[in-house]
């Protein structure tokens, strides 16, 4: 099979690279071989983070550029469209349909931009989720990040991976029930 | 055979720990950091340590290794410059055990002030080069510097990039080798590089240079894969795996892990054997200048950008003209820069230097260069570790020259200051500098994702060690009105200020307060709110550079997502309609 790629897109604090995590643990069961990059750094404080999954039968390079990726998942809506261009034009894009201001637009020094969502659906492929507000229902913001995983695996279609069982073994043993339960809420989310 | 998944940084931890290293020394720097922080788990096999800064540690790994056993150093790029000096002495000397540098490049500059291309470094200070591509590459190339190091009596310069170091791919581990120890012998002929012995030892680094430059032509490192006769590409480090991507099926490589000195041999037999000769690699054309030297034909950096990181994309782009095709949306992202956290501890000193428009700021390294960034823009300048402290004391030497009349303020963090700002703080006191030094002492290296310093009060394993305090270094050196201020209290701080400038005695300011995400300090949560009725709207708030204050509906709002309750915008309120609530 050729390689497939999938660039998770966020704030830093989202749980981007943990959701990786899980799926990279899912892709290694199958057999696939993985690379997967992350920029560290100064994207700590609050910046935009970018992690990079690649898998098949053998990977290269652990990065793409432009016009690559099969998958987009963005964590926030703005960062859909900051990275928009890394899809290839029948790339699928999972989006949560959340805004975080970015400090230029906090200090009043920009504008957050309208129609983030619209441009993304009008031009790709997408699945669309409140993310944020099904993870608060479930009791806790911080599994946003399991939610969004569901409905990722959702749009892959990789059916034949038990995506519960990367998550078993990735996530602390006291947070189990809460991710799985985000897990499956986010597959529903996007599966109607 | 089990695989794991590991970061070229986990993996070279791992390579150290299989390689029977016994001592490491190390300073964090981005993307080197996760090196030393993946170290610990090996336990008593192996000694690590952060040390004050990289030419510590290069001389302790150094030490370690002429007292006989392996040893490892880790830093990226722009540390090498720090650590340059034992290096290239080092090189004349030798080892007795193997001794690895790993430097690790930043192309790009994801997190660096610089693009700096390491791999002269190698060739300048006349020692082996090697170059990983992958995890497992780091894993056994390690090992195999070592053997080189050895053997071949030198120092060996182990080279990654952002995309090798912070890129996890897949592993398989060994056993650990367990080298056999001889008893220190003294051998000042070797060690002592006294002005006699290091021109003795000069032509024995030529003789050794020449002789690995023979070994590369066998060496496993170096690694032929023939296919079809039309394109040869030479490549080393990541941009191999991005010309796997790129190039068609057919395309021979000559992939090269031992990148100083070259196999020239070898590479002259593969571009005999091919129509067209590419050499890919990022950053500068450091092995096709060698390669084009030796009368060998070769595409290259005529194509291929110095600029920037490489990606296959990118690559195909540059090489073959083939644009990705990407779709142009109607709306734009605007910008999302990294800033100071809510609640940092920096941004009461920062704010506070940016009412005053006749200070002169010299910023440095670490999280606080963000307070340089708008609507704080509270920095001057920032050039590197240590430097905020002395590009003030230059400055203020220039406006005396000049008869200008400004207040300079040099700025470093606690683990700055450790490293290289307490020269700079000797400086000041001792040529007679119109710099009032500042330490922001948040008790941690921030910016590199916590590692513990000199005074933090903990190791890198975390046991309980000595914490050496600031103030009592300051007051030893002669600063007679040292003032520990906490910055979240901006009366004080601005007092601390004013008492500095007007101090008769050589003054110094020390803000203390920890950062807010040091883990193991049990931080107070609350949360700050707004008063719409009492908000008049002014944005004075917005000028703290908080992400958690933004304005709604005209009025400011804060984000209870983000606050911790610091009140620094509430202390500006002018009409105090921002109030703290307990518990969060």
């Amino acid at each position: 099979m050729a390689v497939k790629h999938a660039i998770l897109v966020g704030v830093g604090g989202q749980g981007a690279i943990l959701t990786a995590k899980v799926f990279v643990c899912g892709l290694m069961k199958a057999g696939y071989d993985v690379k997967m990059s992350e920029v560290h750094g100064m994207s700590q404080r609050g910046g935009s983070v970018t992690t990079q999954v690649h898998w098949g039968e053998k990977v290269f390079s652990p990065v793409i550029g432009p016009g690559a990726a099969d998958f987009l998942v963005a964590f926030e809506k703005m960062e859909a469209v900051r990275y928009a261009h890394f899809l290839k034009p029948d790339g699928v894009a999972v989006i949560n349909d959340f805004s975080q201001p970015s400090a230029t637009v906090a200090a009043g020094l920009a504008e957050y931009p309208e129609g983030c969502l619209e441009a993304m659906t009008d031009n790709f492929r997408c699945f669309t989720l409140k993310a944020a507000e099904i993870a608060e229902g479930l009791g806790s913001a911080k599994c946003m990040n399991i939610v969004l995983f569901g409905a990722m695996t959702h749009a892959l279609g990789m059916d034949e991976i038990d995506w519960e069982a990367a998550i078993r073994e990735t996530v602390p043993p006291k947070f189990l029930d809460l991710n799985l339960a985000a897990y499956r809420a986010g597959r529903a989310a996007v599966n109607a | 055979m089990e695989k794991h998944l590991l970061s070229g940084n986990e993996a070279i931890a791992r390579g150290a720990y299989e390689a029977g290293v016994k001592v490491c020394s190390a300073y964090p720097g981005t993307p080197s950091t996760e090196i030393f922080e993946s170290l610990p788990q090996y336990g008593d096999a192996l000694y690590c340590e952060w040390a004050p800064n990289e030419k510590v540690a290069t001389e302790v790994a150094y030490g370690a290794a002429i007292g006989g056993v392996r040893s490892l150093t880790a830093m990226k790029h722009v540390g090498l410059n720090v650590a340059a000096d034992p290096l290239f002495t080092a090189a004349y000397n030798g080892v007795k055990a193997g001794f690895v540098i790993v430097t690790a490049d930043d192309p790009s500059m994801h997190s660096s002030q610089n693009e700096q291309d390491n791999r002269y470094y190698a060739r300048s200070a006349k020692v082996a080069l090697v170059e990983p591509s992958d995890s497992q590459e780091c894993i056994d190339f390690l090992k195999e510097a070592y053997r080189i190091s050895e053997t071949f009596d030198m120092p060996v310069i182990f080279r990654t990039t952002t995309n090798i170091s912070h890129s996890k791919s897949l592993v398989e581990f060994s056993e650990r080798e367990e080298p056999a120890f001889e008893p220190y012998v003294r051998n000042a002929e070797k060690f002592d590089c006294s002005p006699a012995k290091a021109y003795r030892n000069h032509p024995k680094v030529e003789k050794n240079l020449a002789a690995l430059e023979a070994y590369g032509e066998t060496c496993p490192l170096n690694k032929l894969e023939l296919r079809g006769n039309k394109i040869g590409v030479i490549t080393a480090s990541i941009a191999y795996q991005y010309a796997k991507d790129v190039f068609p099926e057919d395309t021979s490589f000559l992939k090269l892990g031992l990148t100083n000195p070259l196999p020239m041999g070898l590479i002259r037999d593969f571009a005999a054997k091919v129509e067209t000769l590419y050499v890919i690699e990022e950053l500068e054309g450091f092995m096709e200048q060698q390669i084009l030297a030796a009368g060998i034909p070769c595409i290259g950096k005529d194509k291929v950008s110095k600029l920037y990181e490489l990606n296959p994309q990118r690559l195909k782009e540059m090489l073959f003209g083939e644009k990705p095709v990407v779709k142009e949306l109607p709306v734009k992202a605007v910008p999302r820069p990294p800033v100071l956290c809510p609640g940092c501890p920096h941004r009461g000193f920062f704010y506070t230097m940016s009412k005053g428009r006749d200070f002169v700021v010299a910023g440095d390294i670490g999280c606080y260069t963000l307070g340089g960034a708008a609507p704080l823009s509270a920095t001057d300048s920032c050039v590197c570790m240590g430097g905020g402290f002395t590009i003030a004391m230059g400055m203020s030497k220039a406006f005396a020259a000049k008869g200008e009349k400004k207040k300079v303020f040099g700025v470093v963090g606690d683990s700055t200051f450790f490293h290289s700002g307490m020269t700079g703080a000797a400086e000041i006191l001792y040529n007679k500098g119109g710099v009032i030094p500042v330490v922001l002492d948040n008790h941690i290296t921030g910016m590199t994702g916590h590692q513990d310093n000199p005074g933090s009060g903990y190791t890198l394993q975390g046991e309980i060690a000595a914490a050496i305090k600031i103030e009592d270094v300051l007051r030893a050196f002669g600063y007679e009105n040292v003032i520990v201020v906490d910055p979240q209290d901006l009366a004080a701080m601005q007092k601390a200020v004013d008492d500095a400038l007007a101090s008769d005695v050589p003054a110094a300011i020390v803000c203390r307060r920890p950062c807010l995400l040091i883990k193991r300090i049990r931080h107070e949560k609350a949360l700050c709110e707004v008063d719409r009725e009492k908000c008049i709207g002014c944005r004075k708030c917005l000028k703290v550079g908080c992400p958690a204050v933004m304005i709604k509906d005209k009025k400011s709002w804060i984000d209870p997502n983000q606050c911790v309750g610091c009140t620094v915008c509430a202390q500006v309120c002018p009409v105090g309609a921002i109030a703290k609530k307990e518990g969060k």
